[in-house]
C-alpha cells in the first residue's frame, strides 16, 4: 500500500470528506455541543444526570428492538436459506417480492398497518363478519413489534441471502458426503459460514428499530413512549434540545458498544467471508 | 477379485442433453481406476452419480451387489476429494480432518488419535492449529486427502484433483497418492483430462467421450492397442491412416502393402492403421518403406518432433536424430509397430498432423530448429 497518496487520489476523495464533514461529522459535535451545554450555553453535566427519569423508556426500547430482532432473524433466517437454495429464475422472483414493499414508503406501510390493525379497522371488520369475536392490536407492544418486523425484516432477510447464495456448492457436498445429513449441512457449515450476514442482518434491524418513533406512535397508540418518541418531544420546544442531544448520544453510545460487541462475535467465530 | 462398484446402463441427461449414454462399468476392489477423457465427456458426472450427489435418470449403481440408486451421499462408504479441495474455511486443519468423525460424534481420544494418523499419512504433522485457508495449493489438497480418509471410506473419488497444482508438484503428488493407495488398500476413483497422469498412476484406464466409453483397459492395453481412432489420438500421440485389409498379418496404407501383427478381420476391409510417432525410424531415402519431405522440426529435448509430408499426409515422427527442414527422408516401421482398428465414427477426425504446427506453437514454448 502506498503511503502517500497523488494528488488525484486526494481529489476524488474530496467531495466525500467534504459530505462527511458537513452532514456526519458537523451534526455530531452539535449534538456533543447540545449535551453538554444548557439552555443559556453554559458547560453542564445536568443532561446526563436527566436521563435517569427516562431509564423505563431506554429498557422497554430496547426490550422490544431485540424482540422484534429476534423474531425477523427466526423468520428471516429460514427465509434467506430457502430463496438462496432455490433454482436462480425463482431466487430472482423471491427477492423481488421481498423488495417490492420497501417500494412504498415506511410511514405509509405504517399507516395502512394501523388502518388494517385498528379497533374499527379492516381485521376486525372481517372477524365480526364470520363471528369470531374481535382483538384489541392497536396501543399493544406486540402491535409495536409487529410493526418493526414488517418493516425491518427485508434488512435481515437481504444480507442473509447474499452470504448463502454466496457459499461454494462444494462445500456443502462436502459436508454430506463426510456424513452430514441436511440438518447437519444447515448447523455445522451454512450457519457458521453464514455469520457475517447474520451480523450485517442483525445490525440492520435493531439501529432502526431502537431508533423508531413513527411506529410506537402510530401502532402503539399513545400508550407508551420509546426512546424516540421522547427524542422527537424534546427537540419539538427549543428549551429541551439540551436532554433530546442527551438522549441521543447515550443511544448512541449503547448502539455502538454493542455493534462492538457483535463483531468481536463475529471474529471469535471466524465467520469471515473467505 | 471382487466387484465393488458397478454401474448398469446409467443415462443422465442435463436440460435435454444426453451427458451420459448408457454406461457399463465394473470397479473391482483396491484397484487404482482412472475416467479419462476431454472436458464434457461425461466423466465427472460419472464421479457425482458414485459419489451420491446426481442421481441417474436410468440404470442401477450397485455397491457390493447392492443397488444403492437412492442412498444419499452421507450414506455412502464412499468419500471425495473434490476439485478445488473444498475445505471448510471456518475450520483449522486439525477439524476439517476431524470433520467426519465429529458427526459421527466419536469420543475426541479417537479424534485425536486418528486425525494424528492421517496428517502423518499425508505429510502435514504439526500443521494442526494452522487455517486452512493459509496454507498453499499442495497443503489444501492434502487436507482433502486427508478428511476424505479418514472414516475409513471403501472408494476414494477424486475429481482432478492435481488440476490447479504446477507441474513439479503435481508429479510430487502423483506418487504420493499412489502410494496412499497402496498403502490403505482403498478403491480409488480417480478423474482426469491428462492422460500422462492417467498412465503412469492407474490399474485400470476408462476412456470416455461423448457420455460414453470408448474402451477400459491397463495403461499399457490402452496404450498399445486402442479400439478407435478417438483413443488412440487422446493416448499419446498417433499416426491414424486409412488402410485396407489384404489378409491376416498384411494391411495396405500408403500405397503399399505392410507385414503387421493383426488378424480377424475380413479381407478387403477397410481399417484405421495406427502407428505411434515414436515407432517410426528415420532412415535414408533410398532405404525407406516410405518417403516424404520434412515439413518441420521441433526439439521437445528428450528427442526431435518431425513432420513429415508424405504423399499428402502429414506424419508426425519422435527421433532422437536431427533431420533439417525441406529434407527428403525414408522412414521404416516395423510390423509390431503397426496396430489395426476397426472403422468407428471417430475415423478421419484425428491422427493427421497437418495442422498441428499451428497447435503446437499456441499450446507450448519450445523451441522450433532449423528455419
Amino acid at each position: 500500500m502506498n503511503k502517500t497518496k497523488s494528488g488525484l487520489a486526494r481529489f476524488a476523495a474530496a467531495p466525500h470528506i467534504v459530505w462527511t464533514v458537513m452532514f456526519i461529522v458537523a451534526p455530531l459535535l452539535f449534538v456533543a455541543y447540545y449535551t453538554f451545554t444548557n439552555a443559556d450555553g453554559a458547560f453542564t453535566f445536568e443532561n446526563i444526570f436527566a436521563l435517569k427519569d427516562h431509564i423505563t423508556t431506554f429498557t422497554l426500547s430496547i426490550s422490544l428492538s431485540v424482540i422484534a430482532t429476534f423474531i425477523c432473524f427466526l423468520i428471516g433466517y429460514p427465509l434467506a436459506y430457502i430463496i438462496a437454495r432455490s433454482k436462480e429464475s425463482s431466487q430472482k422472483i423471491m427477492v423481488m417480492l421481498l423488495m417490492l414493499p420497501m417500494w412504498t414508503n415506511l410511514l405509509i406501510r405504517t399507516y395502512s398497518m394501523m388502518a388494517i390493525m385498528d379497533d374499527g379497522g379492516f381485521l376486525n371488520v372481517v372477524l365480526r363478519y364470520f363471528n369470531l369475536g374481535e382483538v384489541h392490536l392497536i396501543g399493544t407492544k406486540g402491535a409495536v413489534i409487529f410493526g418493526m418486523v414488517y418493516d425491518f425484516l427485508p434488512y435481515m432477510v437481504l444480507p442473509i441471502y447474499t452470504t448463502i447464495s454466496k457459499l461454494d456448492s462444494n462445500l456443502l457436498e462436502a459436508a454430506s458426503d463426510l456424513g452430514c445429513n441436511n440438518f447437519g449441512v444447515l448447523t455445522k457449515i451454512i450457519l457458521p459460514l453464514s455469520s457475517s450476514g447474520v451480523i450485517s442482518g442483525i445490525t440492520m434491524v435493531f439501529v432502526p428499530s431502537i431508533s423508531t418513533f413513527y411506529i410506537s406512535q402510530k401502532l402503539g397508540g399513545g400508550t407508551f413512549e420509546l426512546i424516540g418518541d421522547t427524542i422527537e418531544r424534546q427537540f419539538q420546544n427549543s428549551s429541551t434540545y439540551n436532554v433530546g442531544a442527551a438522549i441521543s448520544l447515550v443511544m448512541m453510545v449503547l448502539v455502538l458498544i454493542s455493534l462492538a460487541i457483535m463483531n468481536r462475535f463475529t471474529e471469535g467465530e471466524g465467520g469471515s467471508e473467505n | 477379485m471382487k466387484k465393488i462398484i458397478e454401474l448398469k446402463n446409467i443415462s443422465k441427461e442435463f436440460e435435454d442433453e444426453r451427458v451420459l449414454n448408457s454406461i457399463n462399468l465394473d470397479i473391482y476392489d483396491k484397484q487404482f481406476v482412472t475416467l479419462l477423457g476431454p472436458s464434457g465427456c461425461g466423466k465427472t458426472t460419472t464421479l457425482r452419480i458414485v459419489g451420491g450427489f446426481e442421481t441417474p435418470d436410468e440404470g442401477e449403481i450397485l455397491f457390493e451387489g447392492r443397488k444403492i440408486n437412492d442412498v444419499p451421499a452421507h450414506k455412502r462408504h464412499i468419500n471425495t476429494v473434490f476439485q478445488k479441495y473444498a475445505l471448510f474455511p471456518h475450520l483449522n486443519v486439525f477439524e476439517n480432518v476431524a470433520f467426519a468423525l465429529r458427526v459421527q460424534k466419536r469420543p475426541n481420544d479417537e479424534v485425536v488419535r486418528r486425525v494424528k494418523e492421517m496428517l502423518e499419512l499425508v505429510a502435514l504433522k504439526g500443521f494442526e492449529r494452522k487455517n486452512v485457508t493459509k496454507l498453499s495449493g499442495g497443503q489444501q489438497q492434502r487436507v482433502a486427502i486427508a478428511r476424505a480418509l479418514i472414516s475409513h471410506p471403501r472408494v476414494l473419488l477424486l475429481d482432478e484433483p492435481l488440476g490447479a497444482l504446477d507441474l513439479k508438484l503435481r508429479k510430487d503428488m502423483q506418487n504420493e497418492l499412489k502410494k496412499i493407495q497402496k498403502q490403505t488398500g482403498i478403491t480409488f476413483i480417480y478423474v482426469t483430462h491428462d492422460q500422462e497422469e492417467a498412465l503412469s498412476m492407474s490399474d485400470v484406464v476408462v476412456v470416455m467421450a461423448d457420455g460414453q466409453i470408448q474402451q477400459i483397459g491397463t495403461p499399457t492395453d490402452i496404450y498399445n492397442e486402442p479400439v478407435n481412432a478417438f483413443v488412440a489420438d487422446f493416448i499419446g500421440e498417433s499416426n491414424i491412416v486409412d488402410g485396407i485389409m489384404n489378409d491376416d498379418y498384411s494391411v495396405t496404407f500408403s500405397g503399399r502393402s505392410f507385414e503387421c501383427v493383426d488378424k480377424g478381420f475380413k479381407k478387403g476391409e477397410a481399417v484405421d492403421v495406427v502407428v505411434r510417432p515414436e515407432d517410426v525410424d528415420v532412415v535414408k531415402k533410398e532405404d525407406g518403406m516410405l518417403c516424404g519431405t520434412v515439413t518441420s522440426v521441433t526439439f521437445k529435448g528428450v528427442h526431435y518432433e518431425i513432420i513429415v509430408d508424405i504423399d499428402g499426409f502429414k506424419w508426425m515422427i519422435q527421433s532422437t536424430d536431427f533431420v533439417g527442414v525441406d529434407e527428403e527422408i525414408g522412414v521404416y516401421i516395423e510390423p509390431d509397430a503397426i496396430h489395426i482398428m476397426r472403422k468407428s465414427e471417430y475415423s478421419g477426425q484425428y491422427g493427421d498432423y497437418s495442422t498441428f504446427s499451428d497447435e503446437i506453437d499456441e499450446l507450448s514454448n519450445t523451441e522450433t530448429v532449423g528455419d
